[in-house]
C-alpha cells in the first residue's frame, strides 16, 4: 500500500503542485504574477480560450443531441437485442484517433468541403460521440422498466413517460458523458489542427506550443487555468451526480 | 413498424458515418498512391512493403510500432501488478483515509491528457530526469494504474472475505493464501484491467508527446503526428491500420459470440 501511495504522490500530486509552482515563477525561479496576468491581458490567449469553451459547449450539446437517441434506441429491447451493435459503436475508439481524424479531413477535402469550424465540430462529435453514448446506454439499460410501466398505468402518454421518467432517471449517465466530452474537447490539440488546417486553435494547442517553445512558465500558467476549470466542472457535476458504478468496457 | 424502421435507420446511418473514415483508409490501402485519397489502380504493394520492412524513409515506422508495443506491454504489466496491490490496500482501508486515496486515484482519470502530460513534463524537468523511454513508460504507468484499481476493486467487494482466512486457518502461509486463493478470485478483474491499461497506452498521444524528450523516441501516435505535420502520411500506415482494425474486429466478435452462446446455454438450462 505504501509504495502505491508514494508512487501516486510523486507522479500525480507533485506534478500538479509543480504546475502551480511554475505558473507563479519567472525564469530565475522568483515569485511572479507575470504569467497569470499575461493570460488575462493577451488578446490571442483570451480569444483562444473563448473559442475553446464555445467549441466544447457546442460539441457537448451535439453529442447529447445525437448520442441520447442512439443510446435510447440501443437500450430499447424493441429495437435492438444484439450487443454486437453496441460493440460496433465502441470499436472505432481502438483505432488511433489521429489517423481517423486525418482520414476524416481527407474525406472532407475529397467532397470539397472547406476545412473550418463546421468540419472541426463534425470531427469532434465524431471522436467523442461514443463517450457520450456509452454511459447513457449503461444507465438506460439497467433502468428498471417498471418505472415507465407504472407511469403508463397512471395515465402518462409516451412523451410524458420519456420526458418525466426516462430522462430524469438517466441524468447521471448524461452527466458522466458530459464530463467525458467537455474537458477533453477544450484540451485537445492535434485534432483541431488537422481538422481546420491550423485555422482554429484550441486551448490545448497553445499549452502545447508554449511547452514546446520552452516558455514553460506560461504553459504552466495556462495549464493552471485549465485545472481550475476542471475543478469547477467536477464540483458542479459531483453536487448533482449520485455515485454511480459502471464498468469501463 | 414505422418507428422501428426509423430507429434502425438512425443507428445504421450513425454507424456508417462512424466507419466512413476507416473504410476509406482500408480501401486506400489497396493502391500505391502516395497521397491518401488518390487511386492509381489496385495493388497490394503497401502490404508487401510493410511486411518486408521496405517502408520508405527508413525503418522509423517499424521502430515506432515496436516502441508502442513494448511501452504498452511494460506499462500494462507493471500497472496491473501495482494496481492490484493498491486495490487490495484500498479495499482494506476505511473512512477518510480511504476516500483520500480513492480521490488521488481518480485524478489521472479526470485530468485531460494535456494536463497529465504537462504536469509530468514539469516533474521530469524538476527532478532533472532525462526524458526518453523511462519517462514515457513511467508516465504511462501513472495513467494506467487507476484503471486497474477500478477493475480489481469490484472483484474484491464480490469476494467472500472468509475464504482468505479459511486458507490461513487450514495452514496456508499468507503468501500461499494470496497466490492460491486471492489471485484466482481477482483474475478476471486483473485481466480486464490489463487490457484496459494496454489499450490506453497504445492509444495515448498527448502524454507521450510531452514526456518523450528530445532523443527522437517515436510511438505510433507521435509518428503519425510528426508525419502529418510534415505533410502527407507514410502510405504504409494505411495497410497497418487496416490490419489492426480487422484483428480487433475479429477478436471482439469472437469474445462476444462466445459470451452470447454461454448466456444462451445458461438460459436453456
Amino acid at each position: 500500500m505504501l509504495p502505491y501511495v508514494i508512487f501516486m504522490a510523486i507522479f500525480v500530486v507533485l506534478p500538479l503542485l509543480l504546475i502551480l509552482v511554475y505558473a507563479f515563477q519567472d525564469g530565475e525561479g522568483h515569485f511572479t504574477f507575470e504569467y497569470i496576468s499575461k493570460f488575462f491581458s493577451d488578446k490571442d490567449s483570451l480569444s483562444t480560450f473563448a473559442v475553446s469553451l464555445e467549441v466544447a459547449i457546442e460539441n457537448t450539446f451535439f453529442c447529447i443531441l445525437i448520442g441520447y437517441p442512439a443510446a435510447w434506441i440501443l437500450a430499447n429491447k424493441k429495437y435492438n437485442r444484439s450487443t454486437v451493435t453496441i460493440i460496433l459503436f465502441i470499436l472505432p475508439m481502438w483505432i488511433n484517433a489521429l489517423i481517423r481524424t486525418l482520414a476524416t479531413a481527407e474525406l472532407f477535402s475529397m467532397i470539397e468541403i472547406p476545412l473550418g469550424k463546421g468540419t472541426l465540430l463534425y470531427g469532434m462529435a465524431y471522436d467523442y460521440l461514443p463517450f457520450m453514448i456509452y454511459p447513457i446506454y449503461n444507465i438506460l439499460n439497467r433502468m428498471d422498466p417498471s418505472y415507465a410501466e407504472a407511469a403508463e398505468d397512471l395515465g402518462a402518454n409516451q412523451w410524458q413517460v420519456f420526458w418525466k421518467v426516462t430522462v430524469p432517471l438517466s441524468m447521471p449517465g448524461v452527466l458522466s458523458g458530459v464530463m467525458m466530452v467537455f474537458m477533453p474537447t477544450v484540451s485537445t490539440f492535434a485534432i483541431s489542427e488537422f481538422l481546420t488546417n491550423n485555422k482554429i486553435k484550441l486551448f490545448g494547442t497553445i499549452i502545447q506550443e508554449n511547452i514546446n517553445s520552452s516558455t514553460w512558465n506560461y504553459g504552466a500558467a495556462l495549464s493552471l487555468i485549465m485545472l481550475i476549470i476542471i475543478g469547477i466542472t467536477t464540483l458542479l457535476s459531483n453536487s448533482k451526480e449520485e455515485q454511480t458504478e459502471g464498468g469501463l468496457i | 413498424m414505422m418507428k422501428k424502421f426509423f430507429a434502425k435507420a438512425y443507428i445504421y446511418i450513425l454507424l456508417l458515418l462512424l466507419y466512413a473514415p476507416l473504410i476509406f483508409i482500408a480501401v486506400c490501402s489497396f493502391t500505391e498512391a502516395k497521397v491518401l485519397g488518390n487511386w492509381t489502380g489496385f495493388s497490394t504493394r503497401l502490404y508487401a512493403n510493410l511486411f518486408s520492412n521496405a517502408v520508405e524513409g527508413g525503418n522509423s515506422l517499424i521502430a515506432a510500432i515496436y516502441n508502442t508495443l513494448i511501452i504498452a506491454l511494460v506499462a500494462a504489466s507493471v500497472s496491473t501488478l501495482f494496481g492490484t496491490f493498491a486495490a487490495i490496500g484500498i479495499h482494506n482501508m476505511h473512512g477518510a483515509r480511504k476516500r483520500a486515496v480513492q480521490f488521488m486515484n481518480s485524478i489521472p482519470m479526470v485530468n485531460p491528457d494535456v494536463i497529465t502530460g504537462v504536469s509530468l513534463f514539469l516533474l521530469f524537468i524538476f527532478l532533472h530526469f532525462t526524458q526518453g523511454y523511462a519517462s514515457v513508460t513511467l508516465a504511462h504507468i501513472t495513467f494506467c494504474i487507476p484503471y486497474v484499481v477500478l477493475s480489481v476493486l469490484p472483484k474484491l467487494t464480490q469476494m467472500n472475505p472468509n475464504i482468505y482466512e479459511a486458507a490461513l486457518d487450514l495452514g496456508a502461509t499468507p503468501r500461499q493464501a494470496f497466490w492460491k486463493v486471492m489471485v484466482p478470485e481477482l483474475r478476471p478483474g486483473m485481466i480486464s484491467g490489463f487490457i484496459l491499461a494496454f489499450t490506453m497506452s497504445l492509444d495515448d498521444f498527448a502524454v507521450t508527446f510531452f514526456t518523450r524528450g528530445t532523443i527522437g523516441l517515436e510511438t505510433l501516435s507521435t509518428y503519425i503526428y510528426t508525419d502529418a505535420r510534415k505533410g502527407g502520411l507514410t502510405p504504409e500506415l494505411r495497410p497497418l491500420m487496416t490490419i489492426i482494425f480487422v484483428i480487433i474486429l475479429i477478436l471482439l466478435l469472437i469474445t462476444n459470440i462466445r459470451q452470447m452462446r454461454a448466456a444462451r446455454r445458461a438460459a436453456v438450462r
